[in-house]
Formats: C-alpha cells, sequence, structure tokens
C-alpha cells in the first residue's frame, strides 16, 4: 500500500489537531419571530481527542449536524466555545479554520471538472501551479479515479461524486475532517465499502475525524468514540461498547441497537414487571425503587432449563427463522418480549407457538420513570424506537 | 425549472415567463388521452388556427417590413441610416443601453442575493415593487421622472443649482432607461439562485475561499446563464425603449434623439425609406438577442436539472 | 482590543457561510436604497405632486372629456386583446404542448419575438402592412374595414405585444400535467369534452390568469405601438399614455397628473392580482 501518511501530508504534530466543544447551544428563530423557535443544540459538551475517529449519532432532527457545521464555522453557536489543537476558534470564519468539510449532498461545483474541484481549496491559497497538478494528481490516485479529470460532477455515480467531496476536502490538508452523512445518499452497497475505506483511510492518515450518521452500525462499526446526541443534547459519549453496554440514558439504550421497554416496579429490592407485576428477581442495582423502567435487549433475554435456577414463566408466541438466529416473542404476563437466540443453541427447534417457557434477564438497566411509564411510551413511539 | 408557483420570492411576475419551458423536451405526441384518440380532423383544425394566426400576427408584418426596406431601395435605406442624424441616435441609444445594462447587472445581482438568501420585515414589499416597472406604462415612468427631476422638482432642484441638467438631457433618458429594465436581471437570477442553494458556498468557505472568492469563483458561474439571459432581456429591452426615453428627452434631432424616436421622427416625417431602415436594424438586433438568449437558456435548463 | 475582537466575533456571527462579502446588512441596505431611488422616489414625487393639489382638482383631471375618454378607450382595447388572447394564447400553448406538426419549433422560437422587438418597430410593421398604402389595407379599406388610425388596429398591436404573456404562462402548466388524471377521468367515464373542462381547465386556470393579467397591465400602458399605429387623434384614437404624452408635449404637465395615477393605481391592483394568482397556483402545486 502507498504510503497515504506522506501522501497527505497528515500526522505532523503541529497539524493534527483536537477538538473541544463546550457549552454550546444554538437556537433556530421561528418563522417571523413568532414562537420560541427550535433549539437545535442544547449546551452540548465534548472533546474529540488528537488523531482519533468520532461519530456524533442521533436521530434526524437531533442537532448533531449543526454541531457538525458549528465547529466548522458554518454556523455560530448562540453560546459556548470551541476550540481546536488548544485554540479558541468560536470568532474565527469558515474560511481560516482550515477544516475539511463533506457535505451530505456534496456540493460539487457543478460548473467545475472533477480537477478543478479538487484543485479548488489550493487555489484560493495560491498554491503554485505545479504543486497543484501534483496534489491534484496524488488524490486522484487515492480515490481511484484517474482519467476521470476533465469530468463534470453530473456524469459521475454517487459513489465517485462522494470520493471527489472526500478528495477536494482532504487536498488542502486539513487539520480536521468533518463529515455530514458522508454515506446518506449511497445506497447500502457502496455505503459500506465506502464506510469501510473511510476507516481504512483514518488508519493509515490519523487525522481527526467527526462525522454524522443517524446509522448506529456505521458508528458502531468505524469510530474510535460515539457522541450520542438527542434533541441538542449529548447524552452520552463513549466507545462502541460503552455505549452498547452501559448506555446511560434510555435514550441510548434504545436508540443503539434493539432493546425491549419494559415498564417495571421496584419494590422491597425486587423488580416486578408489566401490568402483570411478574416477579423478575433479586435486583443487581438497587439504587432506584418505584416505578422505573427496566431496558432488556433480545439478545440478553436466556431460556432457563433446569428448574433449580429460578426463571420468569412466559408463553411464547411466535417464532421467525432469520438465518443465523431465531427471533422469538414472548408473552410475560401481558406483555409483548423480544428475544433473540443464536441457532447454534439449538434447542429452538420444535418449539411451537404457544409453548410455556422459563426465561431470565442476564443483563438490564432500569431508568427511572420521571414522568410515567405512559409519558414515556409515547415519547419513545413518537421517536419511532417502539412500535 | 421555470416553475413560477414553486418559486417563493419570484415577485408577483414570477417574470420568466419568457422562452420555451422545455427545451431539448422529447416531442409531443405522448400518450395523452386528449390527443390519442384518433382525433385526425380537430387536431389538423386547431393547428391550421394557430398557423394561420400566428402567420397573420407575426410573420406577416415582419415579411412586410422586409419588403417596405426592399421596395424602398438598399441604397436609399443604406444612405439614410448613414446620416448624421441616424448614426447619432444609433450611438446614443447604444450608449444608454450599455449603462442601463452595467447598473442593472450590478443592482439585479445584489437585489437577487437579497430576495433569494435573506429574511427581513418588508421583503414582500420590495419583492411587489421591483415588478412595478414591468406593469407600469413607460410614458408613467418617464412622466415621473420629470416630476422628480424637473425644474420644481425635488432632485430637480438641486441638480440645477449644481448646473446640472436630467431631463431633455442624457441622465433622465438613463434613468428612465435604468427604470424600465430593472426587474428583468433580478427576476432571472432569482431562481437560478435558490435552485442552486448555498451549499456550494459553504464548500468553497470551507476550502479556504474568502467571501469575494467565493462570489467570483462559485456564485457567479452557478448563476452565469440565467445572469446572461436576464443581461439579454434588459439590452433587448433597452434599445427599444421609446415612451419613457421619448417623453424626457424631448427627442432633440441630433442630441437627445434615440433610435427608436428617430424611427417615429422619420415616420411622422413621411421618410419612409429611413424609418424601415432603421426598423430593420432593431429588429435584427433584437431577433440576434433572442436567439442569443435561446442558446442561454438552454444552459440555464441544463443547470436547474 | 476588547472592541476589535467583539467585532469580529459580530463578523463571524452575522455572516455564517457567506463571510465578508455576506455582510447581509448592506447588501440589503444596497438594494433597498436602489429601488428606493430608482422606483419608490419617483412614484412618491408623482403621488404628492398629483394629490398636492387638492382631490378635487385631480378629479377634474381625470374627468375631463378627452382623459376620460382615453382611459375608457385603454380599457375598452384592453379588455378585447385580453378575450382574444386568452383564447388564442390557450389554444396556442396547448397545440404546441400536445401537438407534433412542421414549424412547431419555428413558432415556439419566434413568440418570444414580440416581447424583444422595440414597439415603434411593431407599430411601424403593422402600418407597412395593414396601412392604407398597402394591398392588405386597400382591400380591407373597400369592405369598409379601417385597421390602421381606428380602434382594430390597436386591438391589433395591443394583441402582438402580449402574445408571449399567456402562451408561456400556460405552456409549462400544460407540460407538466399528470396525464394519468385525464386517463383517470376517461376511465371514470368522462368524454373528451368533459375530461377538459373539468381536469385540464381548473389546472390551467391560474396560468391563463397570470398571462391575461400580464397582457392587460402591458396593454395599458402600451404606447409606441399604438402611437403609430393609431395616431393621436383625441376623442377617437387616443389612448391613455398617448394622452399623457400628449399633455406632457404641449407643456401642461398638470393635465397629465390625473390619467397618470389611475395608470398607476391599475399597476398596483395588477400587481396584487398577480400575487394572488400566483399564491393559488402555487396551492395547487402543493
Amino acid at each position: 500500500m502507498t504510503p497515504l501518511g506522506s501522501i497527505l501530508g497528515f500526522g505532523t504534530e503541529t497539524l493534527d489537531m483536537g477538538i473541544i466543544v463546550r457549552n454550546v447551544s444554538k437556537r433556530f428563530p421561528g418563522e417571523k419571530g413568532k414562537g420560541e423557535g427550535l433549539l437545535a443544540v442544547d449546551n452540548a459538551s465534548f472533546e474529540v481527542p488528537r488523531g482519533h475517529l468520532v461519530a456524533l449519532l442521533g436521530p434526524s432532527g437531533s442537532g448533531k449536524s449543526t454541531i457538525l457545521r458549528i465547529i466548522a464555522g458554518l454556523e455560530a453557536p448562540d453560546s459556548g466555545e470551541v476550540m481546536m489543537g488548544g485554540k479558541l476558534v468560536s470568532g474565527r470564519p469558515v474560511h481560516q479554520r482550515g477544516v475539511g468539510f463533506v457535505f451530505q449532498h456534496y456540493a460539487l461545483f457543478k460548473h467545475a471538472t472533477v480537477e478543478r474541484n479538487i484543485s479548488f481549496g489550493l487555489e484560493v491559497r495560491k498554491w503554485p501551479r505545479r504543486e497543484i497538478m501534483q496534489r491534484v494528481d496524488e488524490l486522484l490516485e487515492l480515490i481511484q479515479l484517474k482519467g476521470y479529470e476533465d469530468r463534470y460532477p453530473s456524469q459521475l455515480s454517487g459513489g465517485q461524486r462522494q470520493r471527489v467531496a472526500l478528495a477536494r476536502a482532504l487536498a488542502p490538508r486539513p487539520s480536521v475532517l468533518l463529515l455530514d452523512e458522508p454515506f446518506g445518499a449511497l445506497d447500502a452497497k457502496v455505503r459500506r465499502n465506502l464506510a469501510v475505506q473511510l476507516r481504512a483511510l483514518h488508519k493509515e492518515v490519523h487525522t481527526t475525524t467527526v462525522f454524522v450518521t443517524h446509522d448506529q452500525e456505521e458508528a458502531i462499526e468505524i469510530a474510535d468514540e460515539i457522541v450520542v446526541i438527542n434533541r441538542g443534547r449529548v447524552e452520552q459519549v463513549g466507545t462502541a461498547a460503552e455505549v452498547y453496554d452501559r448506555p446511560a440514558t434510555k435514550f441510548v439504550a434504545s436508540f443503539i441497537g434493539n432493546v425491549n421497554v419494559i415498564e417495571a416496579t421496584v419494590e422491597n429490592g425486587t423488580l416486578f414487571i408489566g401490568p402483570g407485576r411478574l416477579p423478575v428477581g433479586e435486583l443487581v442495582d438497587t439504587s432506584r425503587s418505584g416505578e422505573v423502567v427496566a431496558l432488556v435487549r433480545p439478545e440478553d433475554i436466556e431460556l432457563v432449563e433446569d428448574d433449580a435456577t429460578p426463571g420468569i414463566e412466559c408463553t411464547l408466541r411466535e417464532i421467525r427463522y432469520r438465518g443465523d438466529r431465531y427471533e422469538q416473542e414472548l408473552d410475560l404476563a401481558g406483555l409483548a418480549v423480544h428475544m433473540v437466540e443464536d441457532k447454534t443453541r439449538g434447542q429452538t427447534s420444535g418449539r411451537r407457538p404457544g409453548d410455556r417457557l422459563r426465561v431470565r434477564f442476564t443483563r438490564y438497566s432500569l431508568f427511572e420513570a420521571e414522568s410515567g411509564h405512559a409519558a414515556l411510551r409515547r415519547q419513545l413511539e413518537s421517536l419511532g424506537y417502539i412500535e | 425549472m421555470r416553475d413560477p408557483g414553486r418559486d417563493v420570492c419570484g415577485g408577483a411576475f414570477a417574470f420568466p415567463v419568457l422562452g420555451d419551458p422545455a427545451p431539448g423536451a422529447p416531442a409531443p405526441g405522448g400518450r395523452a388521452f386528449l390527443r390519442s384518440r384518433g382525433s385526425g380532423g380537430a387536431e389538423k383544425f386547431l393547428i391550421g388556427i394557430v398557423l394561420v394566426w400566428f402567420a397573420v400576427l407575426v410573420l406577416f408584418p415582419l415579411g412586410a417590413m422586409v419588403r417596405g426596406v426592399i421596395d424602398a431601395g438598399f441604397a436609399e435605406s443604406l444612405r439614410s441610416l448613414a446620416s448624421p442624424i441616424a448614426q447619432h441616435a444609433f450611438w446614443l441609444t447604444l450608449g444608454i443601453t450599455v449603462i442601463s445594462v452595467v447598473v442593472n447587472t450590478f443592482f439585479g445581482v445584489i437585489l437577487a442575493l437579497v430576495l433569494a438568501r435573506q429574511k427581513f420585515a418588508g421583503k414582500l414589499l420590495l419583492n411587489g415593487v421591483v415588478d412595478l416597472p414591468f406593469s407600469l406604462s413607460p410614458v408613467v415612468a418617464g412622466f415621473m421622472f420629470i416630476i422628480l427631476f424637473g425644474p420644481n422638482g425635488w432632485l430637480g432642484k438641486w441638480f440645477e443649482a449644481g448646473g446640472i441638467r436630467v431631463i431633455f438631457a442624457l441622465p433622465g433618458m438613463i434613468l428612465a432607461t435604468i427604470f424600465v429594465t430593472v426587474p428583468f436581471v433580478t427576476r432571472e437570477v432569482v431562481p437560478v439562485l435558490q435552485e442552486s442553494g448555498t451549499e456550494q458556498e459553504d464548500a468553497a468557505r470551507t476550502l479556504g475561499a474568502n467571501g469575494w472568492q467565493t462570489f467570483w469563483r462559485i456564485t457567479i458561474p452557478s448563476i452565469r446563464w440565467g445572469l446572461g439571459y436576464g443581461v439579454c432581456l434588459t439590452a433587448a429591452r433597452a434599445l427599444g425603449e421609446f415612451g419613457a426615453v421619448l417623453i424626457v428627452s424631448g427627442s432633440v434631432i441630433g442630441r437627445t434623439q434615440t433610435a427608436t424616436s428617430y424611427i417615429h421622427q422619420e415616420f411622422v416625417d413621411f421618410h419612409y425609406a429611413g424609418a424601415y431602415a432603421a426598423s430593420l436594424v432593431l429588429a435584427v438586433a433584437s431577433f440576434l438577442m433572442l436567439v442569443a438568449m435561446e442558446l442561454m437558456r438552454k444552459r440555464v435548463a441544463d443547470r436547474m436539472e | 482590543m476588547a472592541i476589535w475582537k467583539a467585532r469580529r466575533a459580530w463578523k463571524a456571527r452575522s455572516t455564517p457561510g457567506y463571510g465578508d462579502l455576506g455582510r447581509p446588512l448592506l447588501l440589503r441596505a444596497m438594494a433597498a436604497g436602489y429601488i428606493g431611488f430608482i422606483i419608490a422616489l419617483p412614484i412618491v414625487a408623482l403621488s404628492v405632486r398629483a394629490f398636492g393639489g387638492g382631490l378635487g382638482k385631480l378629479w377634474a383631471n381625470v374627468v375631463r372629456p378627452d382623459a376620460l375618454y382615453s382611459l375608457e378607450l385603454t380599457l375598452a382595447m384592453a379588455f378585447a386583446m385580453v378575450i382574444v388572447n386568452v383564447a388564442m394564447g390557450t389554444l396556442m400553448a396547448w397545440v404546441l404542448v400536445r401537438y407534433k406538426f412542421p414549424g412547431r419549433s419555428l413558432v415556439n422560437a419566434l413568440i418570444d419575438l414580440p416581447f424583444a422587438i422595440p414597439t415603434v418597430v411593431t407599430g411601424l410593421m403593422l402600418v407597412i402592412l395593414y396601412g392604407p398604402q398597402s394591398a392588405v389595407g386597400r382591400f380591407m379599406a373597400a369592405g369598409g374595414v379601417e385597421v390602421i388610425y381606428a380602434k382594430p388596429g390597436i386591438v391589433l398591436a395591443l394583441l402582438f405585444v402580449t402574445l408571449p404573456f399567456v402562451v408561456r404562462s400556460v405552456q409549462p402548466v400544460l407540460m407538466g400535467l399528470d396525464k394519468e388524471m385525464e386517463e383517470a377521468a376517461a376511465t371514470l367515464g368522462a368524454n373528451r369534452w368533459v375530461v377538459f373542462r373539468k381536469v385540464v381547465v381548473p389546472s390551467i386556470l391560474p396560468a391563463v390568469l397570470t398571462g391575461a393579467a400580464l397582457s392587460f397591465s402591458r396593454a395599458i400602458g402600451e404606447f409606441g405601438s399604438v402611437v403609430i399605429v393609431a395616431g393621436n387623434i383625441p376623442m377617437r384614437t387616443q389612448v391613455a399614455a398617448v394622452f399623457i404624452y400628449g399633455e406632457v408635449e404641449s407643456d401642461n404637465p398638470q393635465g397629465a397628473l390625473g390619467v397618470s395615477i389611475v395608470l398607476l393605481a391599475l399597476s398596483f391592483l395588477v400587481l396584487i392580482a398577480l400575487y394572488l394568482l400566483q399564491r393559488v397556483g402555487r396551492n395547487q402545486d402543493a
């Protein structure tokens, strides 16, 4: 493989900068001054360590793109500050921040050829002609579009446009690379392919990179850390394993991966679930009591075979074969709960809807139901996380 | 494309009513119910009506004018075109046109940027007023400038004191022409700006371009064909403007007489050869303008796809 | 130093994405200033002069027989033109969009020509073709029909200069018309005439009216072609614009104030009508 690091000029300590976002808020005004407008970013703080690849993950409209645009300087925050490489950049205009930005719909210059698109950032920096040509050449090689110099963006496929946009952003050797839903407009296969390429590229060049996505699988697959954002707030910052296994909030638990949202009650150190107040067993987490919400991932439900182990009595409602796994819907005293079982566990064969089973939760998280169960359910339903 | 309905600030006039709305679109004759049933007779009848109407209204008069020039004789026509009076009139018209185009291109682009990209109180009013010159009689336009810049006018007093004549002089004629051509550039550029959005400009900024570089390297190239179309409309209108300029100029022969008022004068004086020849020159000029517009409009349509 | 920093922060905040050039207030001020000087100020000056002499004087100005006649004639001619233009313009748009025939692209390309040709030239062409010296003119005169220096000539000139408006506003709507709508109506048992009336007409109506309003506003202000075709005969062929010109030429600008204000008011009305029509069209699209 070509020594990408040297080609791209990353890795030099002075250029490579971490990002700090501190207490940033941004409100978009409502129509004609009426109403309060939309609080797109609500006191968001997080850090992107130097050289890391970080995903801003959240549902559409959560404010993640706005945060990215604030880092780039395309939007000005109402309050809070952005630092790069230890320096405050909040007052610095976009074109002096030295960021590379890949737009969701690429924003390629329609009137310019591939070559002129890539060289733009170098031309406005008044690079010598010879160096520009050399640099464009390197980048065309990198994105495997040699021979496409004189094409116009309209003559390229979606994936090719995406690569040109990436090359254009990388051309001036940015200290920070920002990508706004970089694969959002592509079909699934190209998307996966490019995501893997981005990961490989980053491994090689180690420039500080932030990308926005609403696709949790994409975030888990390629990011070093994930910043989960909901309604303009940072819900959790952590590695993929951290946000998946130890969600800090109900939202994180329900947004990342599949989860059963179960209304529950804690009384005398015992957890009861559902309208039938089924006892689950001794609590591990004793910090909460009263009305709570238990979040259980489908793969964290396990069948109990021997009678010695305590388990929850339930009925199998439906069983579906999914190739590598079985998806099952259980009825826990009137509560519908999903369970996923690896095919290799093997006990599923011969099971029929209507069978009586006993299960236990190997892991679950409890959250306070501040506004009551019904309100939470409505909120999650409106966001589309539960049916 | 040019869909006035979709254009939130296309102005009351949604002006781009000109131009074949779909250049390069497949020829008609699809499966539309209203044409697919063997309607040969009715179809031919309707086509016939349209062709006859078009011939009577447009082609015959054009032909008659060419005939008129031929009848008057080429030598005679050329002689009258070469006369100092005619020469002066044409050069004056050209000068006024160039100035009007420059001024209205400059301010038209600014207006378009403001109308397409900004939100502010009073935008609806500004948007409406921009279209007014199109719906107002040019004679009334000229008359307004006489009142404003006449000897007793609000501004006329000042200019008079400074020794500058506006009315019955070149400045007034330029102002009147600028007035009647205000809407064209703006109305052509606004939809293109709205269509192309701000993403490309944002991209240029992140790549290190400052405001001017972004404007010249990104904004202008993306609106260039729409702008060119608007410039052609402005030029065509300025070349042919008659009422507004006539009334502020007083049409002093050899001094403030433009090409159109020269034609009028020659016609009134029964010098038909001069009138016909000058008319043909202007008609050819506007025809060329139309061809240029046709070419640019195709580029606009391509860009908007 | 602190002030300088604050200024920079302000700049960055006020111009996200558009930088130094896009200082929105400066651009807005330039735009508003330009329109204010070139368009609004003259209108205010005319209005102040007109209403400054008192309403009674202005009214007398409008109802002067020759002034009133010119206004009536202008409106009558404009309405006559609009009726013909709506019918023929819609038909033309229909034929150009739906049928294929030799000469189609020529007609389509030349439709805008009347807009580009100077109005004086238009008038002259019509005089050459239909005037008393021409064969057509003599033939018509023999049949007792006077075109030039008479009302038919005015309508003809107006039809010429407004030719593009109805065609060009109806054409795109017809092209965008969902053919499946017509087919659906047909499957529901509508015959061709019913389909046209119930499906096509309602869809293109806002566009037709827009074209009509554009034509109307152009017609009431038209000067160049009409002054040549109709001459300047008070109480017979003198339209409003020509009347104003005559008053100003004969050094009586006061006499032109009333008619000017009426034309100005009509222009504003047309602008408002067009604005409303545009909103209707937009709702239909959405």
